[in-house]
C-alpha cells in the first residue's frame, strides 16, 4: 500500500552514508513487510538495494548471505551434497505463509530483522547455527549468534539504525544430518511450529523449536536423548509465557505438537 | 525515473511512499487491482522484467528502468496468451476481479511449479470459484460450450464479459479515470466500543496540507435510518445516524474527511481530537438481555426496537402442535448447544463508491452495491434529494455474498460531494472490511430433538440468540429466516422455537449467503445424526423417514398462510446422489499411518427461493434495427452469472444464440427498478421480468410479422435472424424496419413479482481423514448434490456450487475472528485471517437432480446461498464418524479439537 507518510527517500552507496540515526528513518530491504501496513511513524525510506553486497558467498567454510538477499535467489541456490542440512534452506523457504511472488522482493535479512515467531529464516539460522554480523550506526561491527538476535515477538537485539549486515551459516552445521517439522492450522499456512533437528553423525543432537515460542529456543543433547530427556528439556527451557499465543495457533496446541513433532525428530536422527 | 509499461515509455516521479499499484493505475492500468494492498491476495500482480510481484509491495521508484506488463498488455499481436486463452476456455472466474493476478501469476510459472499449483498459488486468493474452474484452466480444459440459436438453455455459453475479464478490460467499480478535482474521503473510526463524544476539535485537522472539510455527527441530517437494503425498509430497525454522537463498537465511523489525496485525509483523520465518555460495552447477547445491561439504544417503536431497555431488537416466538407432547412420545431424546460463529465475507472487490454532481446539476454515485435502486431512496430521504436528481448504478462489481446489502460507501460520499461540489471518491481498505463492515451473524443455538424408535420424528425444539451487534441491520431478517428452513425441511407435528436478536458493542452482523440459515442448519443437521446415533439408524436414512415430501406441507413453528409452495421437488435424488457418492470410494485415499482416522458425514438443506419480504423487478427487451435484441433489467452482476442466465433465456425464447443478445443492467436511470440482488433471487425475480418480457416480445413480433405477411400468427416462428412463415423467410432487421415505418414499436415491457416462492434443495457429502494426535483434518472426497430446478448453464452452476462449498469449508475449517477483551478485531488482514487458498480447497464434484420448476424461469430456480448451509455440519458429521467425538463450535481448526482426541484408541491396523 502506499506509505503516505513517507516523505523522503535515501539512496546510499554505502551504510556508512547514514550516520546519524533518528526516529522516521526506515532501512528498505525487500519492502514485503514494510509496504504491507501502515507505517505512521515512517518518514524516509533508506534503500539498502544501492549497497549492492553480493546475495550468497559459498567457500569451505560455510555459506555467507548478505542481509539483502532475496529469498528467491536463496531458494535457487545448490548446495553441495556434502551439505546434508542443504536442504533445510529449501524447506525454510517453503515454509513461508507468503508466495513466490513475494520471494522475489522479499530478503532473508528483512524476513530476521521482523522476527516474528513463525519467520522461518530465523527457523533456518538459528538451527543451523549461524552468526550475524551487525553494523551498528556508531562503532565497530560486531558479531551475535542466532540464537541470541530474536529475543521475543518482533523483537531482536539490534539497536536503533543498527543494521544486519549478513549471516553466516558453518559448513560444520551444514554438514550435519537434519529431520524437519512443520505444521500450520491451514494448508501451507503460517507456520504454529517448525521445528528442526540436527546432527553430526554420532553426535550430538540440537533441537530447534521456533514458531510455537515467541522466541527461538534450541535445545542440546550429549548424544541422543531419551524420549522422557526430551520432554523434560522442553518443559525446562519453555515456560508456560513463552508458547505462542496468536491466532496461527493456541499456546496449549504448540505446546502438544513440539512434544509430538519433537519426539519424531528424536527418533528420526536416533537411527 | 523512466520505465516502460506494457511496451510504452513513461516518465514519471512517484512520491517516495508509493507502491507500483497506485503507481500503474493512476498511469489508467487498471487491471492492477486491490484485493488487500498487503501482498496477501495477489490481485495486483503484475511482472517486473517479466517477474511477477505483487505490486502493492513494490516501492515504485524501484520500477526506474524496468519493464512493467500487467494484464492488458499480456497478449502480443492481438493474440491471448495461452493463460489467457486456457482462463477463457475454462471460464475460470466468476466476478472476475481476482483474475488479472490469476493469470499474471499462471503465465509466469515454469512447468515445475504447475505441478505443485497449492504451492504455486499459495499468493492468489478467489473468494468466487472455489478454485475448481481455476484448477480446469491449468488443467487445458474447455468448460464453455458452442452457443446455438435456440440451444441456449442448458448450454455452459461464455459470460459476456470473459473477454474483457481476462484481457483486463472489465471495469469494477473505481476502474475509471477519476473526474478531475476529485476528492478522497476516509474516516476516523471509533477506537472504543461504547462512548459518548464530548466534543470533536478538528482544528488541526483542518490544518494539514490539502484537507477540504471535516464532518462530524453535528454536520450531517439527524435522520434515523438503516444500512440494510430492503424493499421494506420497516424489517430493519431505525437504529443508525449517518455520523454519531455514541459510539457502540470498536470500528464504528465517527468523523469524515475529505482532502485532496488520500493521505492527506489519513493524516487529517489522525489529527482530529475526540474527546469521548467511556461507556460501560457489553459483548455477550446472552447478558446484554439481563436487566441492568448496558442499554446500547434509547429509542423504541419509531426505531423498530422491540425491548430497548433490554437490547432486544426482536423476539420470535412460535408453537406447532405440542411440544411437551412430542418430547413424551418420543422414544429418543437429544439436546445440545451449538455455536456458529461470524465470518466476514472477503469479496475481493472491497466496498467503495465514487459521487459527483454533473453539470446539470444531477447527482451520480457509481458504487459497488448490490441494491442500487434501494440505496438510490435512502440517499434521496437522507439528504432530501428528489428522485429524478439521483442517479445510481454500478458496472462490474467484484463479489459481493451479501456484504454489498448494506448502504456504507454510497452515502458519507455523496454527502461530501453535495457540501463540496466536487466529485468524491471513498474506497474501504482490507482492514476497514473486517473492522467497519458486516459479518454473519454470530449465533449460539439450543437444540432439542425427539424421535421414535423407528426414527420418526416427535418433537424439534430450539432457542437461537443471534448477535445482531452494534446495529439491528439484517438482525431481525436474518433470525426470521434461521427459525423457518432448517427446521421446516423436516416434517414433524410438534415443534418450538424462541429466537432472540440481541444487540451487543460489536461489529453489526449483516446478510451473508445463507442468510441467517447457514448458522441453524449447522445446529439442526449435527443433532439429527447425534439422534440417529442414539437410535442406530443410518443418518442418510433418518432423514429419508422424516424429511419433507413433495406433497407435504412446509412449516416451521408458525401456523399460518404462507406464498411458499413447493414448485418442484428434487430433495430425493439429492439424497440418493450423495448416498451413492460416498459409497463410490470416490476421492483421495486416507493418509498413511494409523494415527489417521477416516469419516463420511452428509447434511441436508432447504431454501426459499425468494424471501418473504417483497421483490420486484421489471425488464424492457426490444428488437432493435440490426435485427439483434437488448434488454434491460435492474439486477447487479456481482460474479453470479445473472446477466449470462439472462443472455441464456432472451436468447432461448427469441431462438437466436446469445451473441445477438444486448443489455444494460443495474442503473437506476437506464433500466427499469429492481429490488437488489440477494437472497438468491436474482433468476426467480429479475430474470422472471427478463423471461415475461422476451415471451411478450415474442408475441409481439410473431403477431406483427402475421399481420404484414397476412399469415396466421401460428403459423409464424422466428428463426434466428428470420421469422419464417410459410416458405417464406422475412429477415428480422427488414420487419424492424417496416414496422417503424409504421409507428409500432417492437419492444415489450414486463415486471416481475417474487411471489409465489418456490423451495430448492441440497445435499452436501464428504469424506475426511483427521489425525488423532495432531488434529489435521483433510478432505479426501467432497460432493455436492442441487436441486435447483432447469440448470441453465451447467458451467456457471457448477462454479457458484464450489465457490458456496469452499466458503463453507472456510466456515467449517479454518476462518475466525478474533477480538480482543475491548471489543476490536485482532485479525483484520487476510494473512491472519484465512479464507480457503488453492490447497485448502477440494476437488468437488457436483450433481444437478434432474426437476422442472413451475415458478422460475424457463424451470429454473434459485441456487447460490443454498450451497454452503450443509457444509459445516457434513463435516462435523464425518469428524464425529471418525473420531466418536461431536464438535460443537465452529471453526474445527486443529488447536481447537486436538484435546478431544488424545483419548481415541489408534484405529486398527490396516490388514
Amino acid at each position: 500500500m502506499n506509505l503516505n507518510t513517507v516523505k523522503d527517500l535515501k539512496r546510499p552507496k554505502s551504510a556508512d552514508e547514514i550516520r546519524q540515526w533518528r526516529d522516521g528513518y526506515a532501512w528498505l530491504a525487500g519492502g514485503t513487510w514494510l509496504f504491507s501496513e501502515q507505517q505512521v511513524h515512517v518518514d524516509t525510506l533508506i534503500d539498502l538495494h544501492t549497497l549492492k553486497w553480493p546475495a550468497l558467498t559459498a567457500g569451505k567454510d560455510g555459506l555467507e548471505i548478505a542481509a539483502t538477499c532475496r529469498i528467491a535467489e536463496l531458494y535457487d541456490f545448490k548446495p553441495p551434497k556434502e551439505w546434508r542440512s542443504g536442504p533445510v534452506i529449501g524447506e525454510c523457504c517453503r515454509s513461508f505463509l507468503s508466495s513466490f511472488k513475494i520471494w522475489n522482493e522479499a530478503t532473508v535479512g528483512g524476513n530476521l530483522c521482523m522476527s516474528l515467531p513463525a519467520s522461518p529464516m530465523v527457523s533456518l539460522v538459528v538451527a543451523l547455527e549461524g552468526i550475524l554480523t551487525l553494523w551498528p550506526r556508531d562503532g565497530a561491527p560486531r558479531e551475535v549468534l542466532a540464537t541470541n538476535f530474536v529475543t521475543g515477538n518482533h523483537q531482536n537485539v539490534l539497536a536503533p539504525g543498527e543494521l544486519l549486515r549478513s549471516i553466516r551459516l558453518p559448513a560444520e552445521a551444514l554438514s550435519k544430518n537434519f529431520a524437519f517439522r512443520r505444521s500450520s492450522l491451514t494448508h501451507l499456512g503460517r507456520s504454529a511450529v517448525l521445528l528442526i533437528g540436527t546432527r553430526a553423525p554420532a553426535g550430538d543432537v540440537i533441537l530447534t523449536v521456533t514458531a510455537a515460542t515467541a522466541h527461538p529456543v534450541q535445545l542440546r543433547f550429549k548424544g541422543s536423548p531419551s524420549e522422557a530427556e526430551l520432554r523434560d528439556a522442553i518443559d525446562s527451557a519453555v515456560p508456560d509465557s513463552l508458547w505462542f499465543d496468536d491466532v496461527h495457533g493456541s499456546p496449549a496446541h504448540r505446546r502438544h505438537l513440539t512434544y509430538h513433532f519433537g519426539e519424531e525428530i528424536r527418533k528420526e536422527l536416533e537411527a | 525515473m523512466k520505465l516502460k509499461v506494457n511496451g510504452k515509455e513513461f516518465s514519471a516521479s512517484p512520491p517516495p511512499g508509493e507502491c507500483l499499484r497506485m503507481f500503474l493505475r493512476d498511469l489508467g492500468w487498471f487491471s492492477v487491482k486491490k484485493g488487500c494492498d498487503a501482498g496477501d491476495c495477489g490481485a495486483c500482480t503484475v511482472w517486473v522484467d517479466n517477474k511477477p510481484v505483487h505490486s502493492c509491495l513494490y516501492p515504485a521508484f524501484r520500477a526506474d528502468g524496468r519493464e512493467v506488463t500487467t494484464l492488458e498488455g499480456l497478449a502480443s499481436e492481438g493474440k491471448l496468451h495461452p493463460m489467457q486463452q486456457a482462463f477463457l476456455d475454462a471460464q475460470a472466474f466468476q466476478c472476475g476481479y481476482c483474475t488479472a493476478g490469476m493469470i499474471m501469476t499462471g503465465a509466469a510459472l515454469s512447468d515445475e511449479q504447475k505441478k505443485d499449483l497449492p504451492h504455486a498459488l499459495k499468493g492468489n486468493l478467489c473468494r468466487c470459484t472455489g478454485y475448481g474452474s481455476i484448477r480446469d484452466a491449468f488443467d487445458g480444459k474447455t468448460n464453455v460450450e458452442i452457443d446455438d440459436a435456440g440451444k441456449s438453455s442448458g448450454a455452459s455459453v461464455h459470460n459476456p464479459f470473459a473477454e474483457a475479464i481476462v484481457t483486463g478490460h472489465a471495469h469494477y467499480t473505481t476502474d475509471v479515470p477519476l473526474p478531475e478535482g476529485t476528492l478522497h474521503l476516509k474516516v476516523l473510526r471509533s477506537p472504543h466500543a461504547h462512548a459518548k463524544i464530548v466534543s470533536i476539535d478538528r482544528t488541526k485537522a483542518m490544518a494539514v496540507p490539502g484537507v477540504v472539510a471535516v464532518y462530524t455527527w453535528e454536520d450531517v441530517p439527524r435522520r434515523p435510518y438503516t444500512t440494510a437494503i430492503h424493499e421494506d425498509n420497516r424489517v430493519d430497525p431505525d437504529d443508525t445516524y449517518l455520523l454519531d454522537n455514541v459510539a457502540r463498537f470498536v470500528g464504528q465511523r465517527i468523523v469524515a474527511v475529505v482532502a485532496e489525496t488520500e493521505g492527506a485525509a489519513e493524516e487529517g483523520c489522525r489529527k482530529v481530537e475526540v474527546e469521548y465518555e467511556i461507556l460501560q460495552p457489553v459483548f455477550d447477547p446472552e447478558e446484554a438481555m439481563v436487566p441492568g445491561a448496558p442499554v446500547l439504544h434509547e429509542r423504541g417503536i419509531d426505531s423498530h426496537i422491540l425491548h430497548p431497555e433490554r437490547n432486544i431488537f426482536l423476539e420470535l416466538h412460535g408453537e406447532v402442535g405440542n411440544i411437551a407432547e412430542g418430547f413424551a412420545e418420543a422414544d429418543a431424546i437429544y439436546e445440545g448447544d451449538y455455536d456458529a460463529p461470524r465470518q466476514q465475507h472477503v469479496h475481493l472487490e472491497t466496498m467503495q463508491s465514487l459521487a459527483w454532481r454533473s453539470d446539470d446539476g444531477r447527482l451520480h454515485v457509481r458504487t459497488s452495491s448490490q441494491g442500487p435502486f434501494i440505496v438510490k431512496g435512502r440517499l434521496c430521504y437522507l439528504f432530501g434529494i428528489m428522485p429524478a436528481d439521483l442517479h445510481v448504478f454500478t458496472e462490474r462489481v467484484g463479489g459481493g455474498f451479501g456484504g454489498k446489502q448494506d448502504m456504507m460507501s454510497e452515502d458519507l460520499s455523496l454527502f461530501a460531494t453535495m457540501k463540496t461540489g466536487r466529485p468524491v471518491k471513498w474506497e474501504f481498505t482490507r482492514e476497514e472490511q473486517f473492522i467497519g463492515a458486516t459479518t454473519r451473524h454470530p449465533m449460539k443455538i439450543h437444540v432439542k430433538l425427539g424421535a421414535k424408535i423407528d426414527g420418526t420424528l416427535t418433537a424439534i425444539q430450539y432457542r437461537i440468540v443471534s448477535n445482531t451487534g452494534a446495529y439491528g441491520n439484517h438482525g431481525g431478517e436474518t433470525l426470521a429466516n434461521g427459525m423457518s428452513g432448517p427446521w421446516a425441511i423436516y416434517k414433524c407435528p410438534n415443534k418450538k422455537g424462541d429466537g432472540y436478536a440481541v444487540y451487543t458493542n460489536l461489529q453489526c452482523g449483516g446478510g451473508f449467503r445463507g442468510y441467517g440459515t447457514t448458522q441453524p442448519t449447522f445446529a439442526m443437521e449435527s443433532a439429527l445424526d447425534e439422534l440417529a446415533d442414539l437410535l442406530k439408524i443410518d443418518p442418510i436414512e433418518m432423514r429419508r423417514k422424516n424429511v419433507v415430501g413433495a406433497a407435504d406441507k412446509m412449516e416451521a413453528i408458525w401456523e399460518e398462510s404462507s406464498d411458499l409452495t413447493m414448485g418442484s421437488y428434487g430433495l430425493d435424488q439429492c439424497l440418493d446422489a450423495i448416498e451413492k457418492a460416498l459409497a463410490s470410494g470416490r476421492g483421495l485415499r486416507k493418509p498413511e499411518g494409523d494415527d489417521w482416522l477416516e469419516g463420511s458425514g452428509m447434511a441436508i438443506s432447504m431454501l426459499d427461493c425468494v424471501p418473504p419480504t417483497e421483490q420486484r423487478s421489471g425488464s424492457e427487451v426490444s428488437l432493435l434495427e440490426d435485427g439483434s435484441y437488448h434488454f434491460t433489467v435492474g439486477s447487479v452482476e456481482i460474479g453470479n452469472g445473472l446477466v449470462t442466465a439472462q443472455q441464456q433465456v432472451v436468447a432461448q425464447i427469441m431462438n437466436c444464440p446469445t451473441s445477438r443478445v444486448s443489455f444494460i443492467n443495474s442503473d437506476t436511470d437506464k433500466t427499469p427498478y429492481d429490488s437488489g440482488t440477494f437472497a438468491s433471487v436474482g433468476m426467480m425475480v429479475p430474470t422472471k421480468a427478463v423471461e415475461n418480457a422476451a415471451r411478450a416480445l415474442h408475441e409481439k413480433i410473431v403477431s406483427y410479422a402475421a399481420k404484414s405477411t397476412k399469415t396466421k400468427p401460428e403459423d409464424c416462428r422466428i428463426e434466428d435472424t428470420f421469422v419464417v412463415h410459410g416458405r417464406r423467410r422475412t429477415p428480422l432487421t427488414e420487419l424492424r424496419a417496416a414496422a417503424e415505418k409504421e409507428g409500432e414499436n417492437l419492444a415489450a415491457f414486463r415486471k416481475a413479482y417474487g411471489s409465489p416462492r418456490t423451495v430448492a434443495f441440497m445435499a452436501y457429502g464428504v469424506r475426511l481423514a483427521v489425525h488423532r494426535i495432531t488434529g489435521e483434518i483433510q478432505v479426501l472426497f467432497s460432493a455436492e448434490a442441487v436441486d435447483t430446478g432447469t440448470v441453465m448453464n451447467p458451467n456457471q452452476l457448477r462454479g457458484q456450487c464450489i465457490g458456496g462449498v469452499v466458503q463453507g469449508i472456510g466456515y467449517a475449517l479454518q476462518e475466525k475472528m478474533v477480538y480482543n477483551d475491548s471489543g476490536g478485531v485482532i485479525n483484520a488482514q487476510l494473512r491472519n485471517y484465512r479464507i480457503p487458498a488453492f490447497a485448502d480447497a477440494p476437488v468437488t464434484e457436483i450433481f444437478f437432480a434432474d426437476t422442472y420448476d413451475s415458478i422460475g424461469p424457463l424451470g429454473a430456480k434459485s441456487i447460490a446461498e443454498n450451497t454452503i448451509n450443509p457444509v459445516a455440519p457434513a463435516i462435523g458429521n464425518a469428524l464425529k464418524a471418525a473420531t466418536g467425538v461431536r464438535f460443537t463450535a465452529l471453526p474445527f481448526t486443529e488447536d481447537r479439537i486436538f484435546a478431544k482426541l488424545q483419548e481415541i484408541e489408534k484405529s486398527p491396523a490396516p490388514v
